[in-house]
């Protein structure tokens, strides 16, 4: 038993939980509108390339992480139009925006193959207390980006069960026709919450991009880690402070066959434990697939249908 | 989607090579190449229309772009121009590409990758004007178990050859770098798939490292993709938290050497000299130099010739080559490299020299001998020092 390989392993999974984190909460904010937005994957590689570019060509990680954000919420903003304004299928529309999203950031990301980024995010620093055993690196080892992701966690979670705009955001993707008989915009709410969660999502990938790769390598980049934020989603119930604990229990999974192998436990096959997140992400998409299913695993009732005042 | 497609791949790779151990073949010959140019002064290449096809970019700094820099030399050396086609999907959407290009004309194509064989294998079926180089390949694949039609080896195009090199022995060379530079002995090594061309890689690597050190392990973390910077950076960190002060790779980023550098550790690069990664970390790297043996298939073609045997270059003929050294590789080891060099080049000395022990202390090469090149095409066993499964 090595114990420098479990706390780096736990340092580590609780990295990799940022960006599923800020990815997952954005999807979060986008469904409890009643919006379906499967398009996470394109956003974040999307966004990881310009918060490279950004970063590259300022030496500004922050502007970085800003342009990151933006792209995120204007790539949101289409899937948006497509879904609220002119009513598309929003599982074809989100499985275009994965498509156009990898081929718009393979082609933006030419000048940047091969490269890796000069300016990065560094972990904070809380002088002795990072020097602590143990806890030390795991929970003051992080960067700040890191924190921010499970602090907006908080405040989600309040701003959705505490306050007005919250309960209207709720309202919106389980009863819309009550919302637009309040006299507020279905559509409004919906374009201006599936553009919050773009940012969030684009966030996540710059953060992906800045903090953890620092290089660009198309697709390999985030790997997949969109899909499993969508299943997060999921699995957390539509809950915010639920997402925190299952993006870290997502990082372990994804850490552990690196951790066994140096370990030299061989008693489970790896090939096994590298399955397990891709098949949870798989039978939480199977489930969110099906309007019937949706309802049973709590899901916010609008979600995937759009709002036609006519058909109240 | 990536990852599970290159999984896929590497499953069938894997399937295929544990084949080769009783497949039986008469494959690599070093000197054919020399043979078949016969033009060279005043030859006409208006004829020639070459096309490469690419797996990845030519800008990845790894695999995609040493084939790239070898299609450069061909072109400087020719003056023609060659098309590219890059991010090509195995399978068939390669074999629609192919067949474009043969179309259009192209008549020497290169496939840079292993899961274009069968493709490649139909379209020069069709295309008997055209010329087919499949890198990484064996023509005795081609058969009913990679789902390709050929029954049997005799139904392979004769206008079909393949080209790969013994990368094992700069392996050796670097393990030496590796071994010299570790206090500790502890190495790690970062490596994508567990089939034989991986294993071999590790196994020549190891040998070398304890041609200097004799008490040396190398402790290895299978990541199971060839590129995924992140799973790849997961990996070393893994191996490094062990204890390990020296990292090589089988991998296609630059993200162990990243590793690496961030916590003091040393690193042996592979496919490119990408020193200027991680200039402290950086000890050498096993490249590849593919421009001769580009040079030469063109050379031969436009000569009339399609050379159609499956080619296995060395350090000898120039396709397997060491990168430049870094700091903390010492005079006396880079002497000590340039010695075994020699000797491998000359042929007085071969990586897999026995006598040489498996993980359990079982002699798998005898006392004075050298493994037959089927043997060592289809390794399937680590050799002692080896912390970890050639199984996966």
């Amino acid at each position: 038993m090595n114990e420098n390989i479990w706390i780096l392993m736990s340092a580590d999974a609780i990295a990799i939980a940022t960006t599923l984190i800020l990815a997952a909460l954005g999807a979060l904010f986008t469904e409890r509108s009643g919006v379906l937005n499967l398009g996470i994957e394109g956003i974040l590689l999307t966004s990881a390339i310009s918060s490279f570019l950004a970063a590259d060509a300022s030496g500004s990680v922050w502007l970085g992480l800003i342009v990151g954000s933006l792209i995120g919420a204007l790539l949101a903003s289409i899937h948006a139009v497509l879904s609220v304004v002119f009513r598309a299928n929003q599982i074809v529309a989100g499985l275009a925006l994965v498509i156009f999203g990898t081929g718009l950031a393979n082609f933006l990301g030419k000048p940047a193959e091969g490269k890796t980024v000069t300016t990065v995010i560094n972990p904070l620093s809380f002088g002795p207390l990072s020097d602590i055993p143990v806890i030390g690196p795991i929970v003051f080892g992080q960067d700040i980006i890191t924190y921010f992701a499970i602090a907006v966690a908080i405040v989600a979670s309040r701003y959705l069960f505490s306050t007005r705009p919250g309960l209207e955001l709720r309202a919106t993707g389980d009863d819309p026709a009550t919302v637009d008989a309040q006299g507020l915009s279905v559509a409004r709410i919906r374009i201006r919450y599936t553009m919050i969660g773009g940012a969030l999502v684009g966030l996540g990938g710059s953060w992906l991009m800045l903090a953890q790769s620092a290089g660009w390598h198309q697709a390999a980049t985030t790997n997949g880690l969109g899909w499993i934020a969508l299943a997060l989603v999921v699995f957390a119930g539509w809950r915010p402070m639920r997402i925190i604990f299952g993006a870290v229990l997502f990082g372990f999974t994804l850490q552990l066959p690196f951790t066994l192998q140096a370990e030299q436990i061989t008693f489970i096959p790896s090939a096994f434990l590298e399955m397990l997140p891709y098949l949870a992400t798989l039978i939480a998409l199977i489930a969110l697939s099906r309007p019937g299913n949706r309802n049973l695993l709590g899901a916010p009732r609008a979600l995937g249908t759009p709002f036609v005042r006519d058909e109240r | 989607m990536r990852k599970n497609h290159i999984k896929g791949f590497a499953l069938a790779t894997a399937a295929v090579f544990g084949l080769l151990a009783c497949g039986g073949s008469d494959a690599a010959t070093d000197t054919t190449m020399a043979e078949t140019v016969t033009t060279e002064a005043g030859a006409d290449y208006s004829m020639l229309k070459v096309a490469v096809i690419y797996i990845g970019v030519p800008d990845d700094k790894g695999w995609t772009y040493q084939h790239e820099q070898g299609i450069l030399a061909l072109e400087a050396e020719l003056g023609i121009e060659v098309k590219r086609v890059e991010n090509v999907p195995e399978g068939d959407e390669a074999e629609a590409i192919m067949e474009g290009l043969a179309a259009e004309g192209y008549n020497l194509m290169f496939a840079t990758s292993f899961g274009y064989g069968t493709p490649m294998a139909r379209v020069a079926a069709k295309h008997a004007e055209g010329c087919f180089q499949w890198a990484t390949g064996a023509k005795f694949l081609l058969t009913a178990e990679m789902g390709g039609e050929y029954a049997t080896f005799g139904d392979i195009p004769a206008n079909l050859g393949t080209y790969f090199g013994a990368a094992e022995e700069a392996r050796y060379l670097s393990g030496i770098a590796a071994g010299a530079a570790s206090p500790t002995g502890k190495l790690g090594y970062v490596a994508a798939f567990p089939i034989p061309e991986v294993i071999r890689g590790i196994n020549a690597f190891t040998l070398g490292a304890q041609s200097v050190n004799p008490a040396a392990t190398v402790q290895v973390s299978w990541t199971k993709t060839w590129f995924g910077p992140d799973t790849e950076k997961e990996s070393a960190e893994s191996l490094l938290a062990a204890g390990a002060d020296v990292l090589a790779m089988h991998q296609d980023t630059t993200a162990t050497g990243l590793a690496a550098d961030a916590v003091g550790a040393k690193w042996v690069g592979y496919n490119s000299d990408v020193a200027e990664a991680a200039p402290n970390a950086w000890l050498t790297a096993p490249t590849w130099n593919w421009g001769p043996y580009y040079v030469q298939t063109a050379k031969a073609v436009a000569g009339g010739t399609c050379p159609s045997d499956e080619y296995y270059g060395s350090m000898a003929d120039g396709m397997v080559t060491l990168g430049s050294f870094g700091s903390s590789v010492d005079a006396d080891t880079q002497a000590l490299i340039a010695e075994k060099a020699a000797a491998i080049i000359d042929g007085s000395f071969a990586p897999f020299q026995g006598p040489v022990m498996d993980q359990d202390g079982v002699e798998v090469v005898a006392a004075d001998t050298k493994p037959e090149l089927l043997d060592l095409l289809g390794m399937s066993y680590f050799v002692k020092g080896v912390i970890g499964s050639p199984k996966g």
